[in-house]
């Protein structure tokens, strides 16, 4: 009992454990980025070599068009426009309008998105158009399945789920194999022209 | 006396026992969610903000191309340049590239190639769209336009 009293804690010093740890961590700090993986997708058209050259005609009806100029200026349907942000309701209103609007689409397999730059074309103007025109394709995919935009696009993030993947068709409509409301945008080569 | 005495037989120094762990857990953290930088990045990346992100799932499958100013414009002049794995490739040159790092995968999934493009604010279309082409040539067609999230109004 005495002697037991006199033995000190045995105790392993391990300040200098925090001091390893803080190097370790700050090394890793500095040499790693966090990955960045998120952003726009794209599926390109195929090989154009390869594609048969076929014209389609396509009613003008069809067609929405939004032209970039060198000097990032915008022209959405034949007008002038300012505000990116409005492309989306914009482009809303042109698909689901299922031929009541003689001026607008047919239908939203018919509908085409026309999207055309100038080489001179900045990318951060490009990326905040394409932005908006995905933008409206993935709030009435998410309205046609009762889902909020967010939630979608986490749905056909994980097509792995059954039941994701089971929104996902009802969304875009699959049917019989084919997409009842494709998401039609069209990248068209930029212009030469400085205008 | 002996209340008095108990009370200077107490410990004075703070635990700190708990620290490293602390620190570990940041460091496994930091350890887990990052990549080591794999090339060095020779353009310029003011990345674009955008709302409509998707996510990658498969990161095995991604190859990355870089294009912006380059930083040493000295060297490299002040247009717009292709950065793939540490060196500057013209568009020409996009085809043989986007091969070699098919040749990196499996064979039933060269198909699913997806090429990442962290593009700068300031490139120009052309160039961009130059690669673009290229890429539908070497049959690469998933692209993902590497963006920032945009803070949602």
């Amino acid at each position: 009992m005495a002697r037991n009293k006199q033995r000190d804690n045995p105790e392993i010093n391990s300040s200098s454990m925090a001091d390893i740890a803080f190097l370790l961590l700050i090394f890793f700090l500095v040499t790693t980025t966090i990955a960045n993986d998120r952003g726009l997708s794209l599926l390109l058209p195929p090989d154009p070599d390869t594609m048969e050259q076929m014209d389609i005609k396509i009613p003008e009806r069809n067609i929405f068009k939004i032209q970039v100029n060198s000097a990032d200026k915008l022209l959405v349907e034949g007008e002038p426009l300012t505000d990116v942000t409005a492309i989306k309701s914009m482009i809303k209103e042109f698909v689901l309008n299922n031929g009541r609007n003689p001026e607008l689409s047919d239908s939203p397999k018919d509908a085409i998105v026309s999207f055309k730059t100038d080489r001179g074309t900045s990318q951060e103007m490009f990326i905040e158009v394409l932005d908006q025109v995905q933008g409206a394709y993935y709030d009435m995919y998410a309205d046609r399945v009762g889902v909020t935009n967010k939630q979608w696009r986490d749905i056909s993030n994980d097509l792995s789920d059954p039941e994701n993947k089971r929104l996902y068709d009802k969304g875009r409509g699959l049917k019989d194999g084919k997409v009842e409301f494709p998401m039609n945008i069209s990248i068209a080569e930029p212009s030469k022209i400085g205008g | 006396m002996s209340k008095f005495k108990k009370k200077a037989n107490t410990k004075q120094d703070i635990p700190t026992s708990a620290l490293p762990d602390i620190i570990f857990m940041l460091l496994f953290f930091f350890m887990v969610t990052t990549v080591l930088r794999e090339v060095t990045i020779n353009v310029k990346q003011r990345i674009p903000d955008a709302t409509q992100l998707r996510k990658l799932q498969r990161k095995s499958l991604v190859s990355y191309l870089y294009i912006g100013e380059p930083k040493k414009t000295s060297q490299w002049g002040s247009e717009p340049r292709i950065q793939a794995n540490d060196v500057f490739i013209e568009p020409k040159d996009v085809v043989l590239w986007v091969n070699q790092e098919k040749d990196k995968l499996d064979e039933v999934e060269r198909d699913q190639i997806t090429i990442a493009m962290k593009v700068d604010k300031e490139a120009k279309r052309g160039l961009v769209s130059d690669v673009e082409f290229q890429l539908r040539k070497a049959n690469a067609r998933k692209l993902l336009y590497t963006t920032l999230q945009e803070m949602e109004e």
